[in-house]
Formats: structure tokens, sequence, C-alpha cells
């Protein structure tokens, strides 16, 4: 048995004081996790310039290859894309990106260092939810200015779309955030985090109406798209972005604003679960 | 996996006491097992007054952390580094003084990336005990470190311990153990070998080695009545007992004795 017991002598002045100071709030503790993981992610020039540029050359590259519009609805696919890619462009740095840094942060020592602290896991995440929001913002602002500029995209007219394409950007970052942290949590290492999370990300571009209009992919596809986040983030951006009559291509003629937000929550409590569950600071060869 | 087995240890506050023993003795597991990140099979443990596996935050706040693992995250500076970390605890030690304590002053606004090995240590302790540990674990603190880093290291670290902090140290410094520790204990296979002051530890009392040259060449004997042996060496020998030596094992001597390496060595001399 191992014991550290008090001494005759004791240490009461110092015991009483630790007793009177409370822990930080997890606001506050979250806040200053998020600030760290934004400086770090800045003081990475390259890691900035690629991550921002990269909505930026695939819009500018398909609005070269696509031409025509969606079905004689009037949208060109130039614009039909937009939302796919900025979709594909938010899951890349919450899903990979998040799963990459939580793999990074084990093999730096990071998470060792963390664990010696009273920091709630919870906090952690939250940081790792706020750079992740704040990048996808910055994709987001990148490819609509680019959208507007050069392929003829129209911001949103209303309010109501305004609010759309909040709701579904925040709800699409922190789902898919939480999803990277849960992969993040499973992969062993960062050497193999990128292969790891890269197959079901671009596996999902693939079939979720990214690079092609989602309604003339095959119906089997379809439906295991539709199991996944990424269809329905790329159809609420398409519900922001572009007009209703291209609800005429669309699978089921209707936005579902509803089953959009329920697939996303449904994946959101899912992870947590799985992160909840699966996470330890530090991970041990033997068990 | 059994990695230690039979450690049974009682830690006073204030104390400083150091593990020591050689890499994969199971001294990481046992440190790791105390700080609550790592589980156990079996056994009762008790650090400032609960269960380091089912402890909450309150008790993490009351200790901390040095792993052995150096920081190689580094885009933060030095004063980014310890402040964020001072955020998480409810009553911190101001970055700057601990900053100044572990001796990286000048180095408060330089990237964690631009520092030696040596340096980021340094940041390993500042952050350690920036939120004001009543208890702290330092797991191998020096290792990497010059000599006079060290030097300097253990006045930081017997500062501390002046100040009431209870410390727990692992090293496989033999000098370091000496230097720092009120009590160490010699833990080797996962076992604690032997428990005391590192004077207990180097003992007069034991046994001393007796060498000398015999017609048939160099001898050795050890033996706890050493002159009473050179005594009767002596009247064999009829006078002089050629290229005799009397020592006592020192306290390096006496660990390597209990972490088993030296034992065939000292076989192989008795033999000659």
């Amino acid at each position: 048995m191992i014991t550290t017991q008090p001494s005759r002598a004791g240490r009461t002045a110092s015991v009483s004081r630790t007793a009177s100071a409370r822990l930080p709030s997890i606001v506050r503790v979250s806040l200053v996790r998020g600030i760290v993981e934004i400086k770090q992610f800045t003081r990475q020039r390259e890691y900035v310039i690629f991550t921002f540029a990269l909505p930026i050359i695939l819009l500018v590259l398909f609005g070269q290859i696509f031409h025509g519009e969606v079905d004689h609805t009037g949208v060109s696919f130039r614009q039909y894309f937009i939302a796919g890619i900025i979709a594909s462009g938010l899951m890349s740095t919450t899903f990979v990106g998040v799963g990459v840094s939580i793999a990074a942060d084990r093999d730096d020592g990071t998470l060792i260092r963390l664990a010696g602290t009273p920091l709630q896991p919870a906090a952690y995440f939250a940081g790792k939810a706020i750079l992740a929001i704040v990048i996808s913002a910055g994709e987001v602002a990148a490819a609509l200015a680019t959208g507007v500029a050069l392929l003829g995209l129209h911001l949103p007219a209303t309010p109501a779309r305004w609010l759309t394409l909040g709701w579904v950007l925040v709800l699409a970052s922190v789902t898919c955030t939480m999803l990277g942290i849960a992969a993040g949590c499973l992969v062993r290492s960062t050497r193999s985090a990128f292969a790891v999370l890269n197959l079901p990300y671009l596996v999902l571009s693939f079939i979720s109406g990214v690079y092609f209009v989602f309604a003339r992919l095959p119906a089997g596809l379809q439906h295991v798209a539709a199991i996944f986040p990424l269809k329905w983030i790329c159809q609420g951006l398409r519900s922001a972005f572009l007009p209703d009559r291209l609800l005429a291509a669309e699978p089921v003629h209707s936005w579902e604003h509803g089953r959009i937000a329920l697939v996303l929550v449904a994946w959101l409590v899912a992870s947590l679960v799985v992160c909840v569950r699966t996470f330890r600071w530090q991970r041990h060869p033997d068990r | 996996m059994i990695a230690i087995d039979g450690i049974d240890l009682e830690i006073d506050r204030g104390e400083v006491f150091a593990l020591l023993g050689p890499n994969g003795a199971g001294k990481t597991t046992t440190i790791e097992i105390l700080e609550g990140n790592r589980r156990r099979d079996a056994g009762e443990i008790s650090v400032l007054g609960a269960d380091p596996a089912q402890a909450g935050r309150e008790w993490r706040a009351r200790i901390g952390v040095v792993p052995q693992t150096q920081t190689e995250a580094g885009e933060l500076t030095v004063r980014e580094m310890v402040a964020h970390f001072s955020a998480y605890f409810p009553d911190p030690r101001d970055p700057d003084e601990v900053i100044e304590a572990v001796g990286l002053g000048e180095q408060a606004r330089t990237r964690l990336r631009r520092l030696s090995g040596g340096q980021r240590r340094r940041v390993d302790v500042a952050v350690g005990i920036v939120g004001q540990p009543e208890l702290l674990f330092l797991d191998e603190p020096t290792t990497g470190f010059d000599p006079q880093a060290r030097r300097r290291f253990w006045e930081l670290i017997a500062g501390l311990a002046d100040d009431g902090t209870t410390i727990l140290l692992t090293t496989h410094y033999l000098d370091e153990a000496a230097a720092l520790a009120g009590r160490v204990a010699v833990i080797a296979g996962g076992r604690v070998v032997a428990v005391g002051t590192p004077a207990d530890l180097g003992s007069t009392d034991a046994a001393a080695m007796v060498c000398w040259q015999s017609t048939k060449g160099p001898r050795s004997v050890r033996t706890a009545a050493p002159t009473d042996c050179v005594m009767k060496l002596a009247r064999e020998a009829g006078g002089e007992v050629p290229g005799l030596t009397v020592t006592r094992p020192s306290l390096e001597d006496r660990y390597l004795e209990l972490i088993g390496t030296t034992t065939s060595a000292r076989r192989d001399g008795a033999q000659r």
C-alpha cells in the first residue's frame, strides 16, 4: 500500500487555501483551450495558407470544368458545387483535421501533460471545436467570396436563409469535430491518422453530392450517403444558397431541414458517447 | 503483463522521496498509477487521502505532474505555455515567477521549438509546478541535462521542498537521489528491494571486500570481519600480503548489487 499522509506538523495553511479556491469554470478553460488551439494553428503559416487555398482552388477548377445547368432549373453546375465544396472543406477541416490533431497531441506529449491537470476532457474537446468553427467560418468566407466574384453565386437573399446557413454550419462543424475526436481516439498514431481518416472522408465526398449532382447518383449510393452527415450538410448549404427552383432536381422535393438537423444531432450524440467512453488522456500499449 | 508487484511504501507530507532503479524497473508504472493516469489490477493506494483511480478534479488540482516524455508541441512561447496551464488550476502561482524560478526568464517570449532539450525540460517542470501542487511527481526530470543544468535543477527542487511541497521523483541517477531525497526506494524487476535514507543504503556496516595476490593468482573474500581476515592472511604469508586491499562498498556498489547487475561479476571475482 502506498500512502502519503499528513505529517504531525501538517500544512494546514496550504490545505485550507486549496479548499477555499474554486476550480475555474469549464466555460473559461474551454475558451483558454480555444485560444491556444487558434494560436497554434495561425503560427503554422503554410497550414493556414493551404487550408484556405484549397476550397478556392477547387472552386476555380470546377468553374473551368463544369458548364451548363442542373436539369433546366436555372441553377448552374458551378453554383451547385459551391455548396458541396464548402461542405467537403468543412468536413476535411473538422473531421480529418481534428482527428489528426488528436493523434498528434497524443504523440507530442500534449495529452500526457494535460492529464496531469484538473482540465476536463470536455474543455479540451471544446477547444478543438472552437478552432474548427473559426477555420470553417474562414473557409466559408473564402469560398463565398470566390463564388460571388467568379462563379455568379448570389449570397443568401433573406434573413431566413442566412439563419439556415448559420445553423447548418455550426451544427455541421460541431458534429464533424466530435466525429473527428471520436476517430482520433481510435487511431494509433499521427502517421496512420491521415490514411485512416481520409478514407471515409473521400468516400463520403464522392457519394454525398460534392463532386456529382446527388440525385444523379445510383439509388443505392444515395441510400448509403443518407446514413452519414456529409450528404445532409451539402443539402443544408444548397438550401441556403440556391433558389427553391433547384428542388425539382433534388431526390426528395424538399430541403428537409428537420431531417438534416435530426441526422446531424444523432451523429453528434453518437460521437459524444464514443468520445466519453473511449477517450483517455494516456494510452498504454498493455491494455 | 505484471509490471510492478509488491511495492509497499508510505511517504509523509513534506518528504522528498526517490524511486531509484534501472530502466524498465517499474518506476514510471508506479508513478503513473499514483498520478491516477494508469489503472492497477490490485492493491490499495491512498494519495492525499484519496484513491487516484477514483479521485476527482479537486484532488488533481492538488498534484503536479512532470511526465517522463518531453514537451514537443512547439508553436507556443514559454510564457503562453506556462500561463495557459496556470488557467486550469484554482490557485496557481504567478507564471512569470515560475518561469524565473526554472531559469527561463530570458526565454519567456521564445517559442518552445526554438529551445534546447534541457530548456524544454525546464518548461515541463514549470508546467508541473505552476498549479502550486501539494504533491509533485517528477518522472526522470533531469535525463539529458548537462551537469550544470542538473545542479541548478536540484536547487530548484530543494527550494520547492523547503516550501513544504511533497515530492516523489524517479531517477536512475544515484547522485540525484542522494542529493535530493530524504528517503530512497530502490526498485528492480517491479519490486522494492530496499528502502532507506541514502546514507542507510550506502551503509558502512555492509560486508567488506578483501583482495590479495596468492601464489595461485588473485583472490578475494567478502567478509563482515575484514580485520580478522587480514590478520589471518598476514600469519599465513608470514609478513606483507601481496596486493592487499580492503574495500567497503560505495553507495553505487550497493545499488548495483541491489538491482542485481553485479552479482555474477562478483562471483567471477571470488572464484579466480
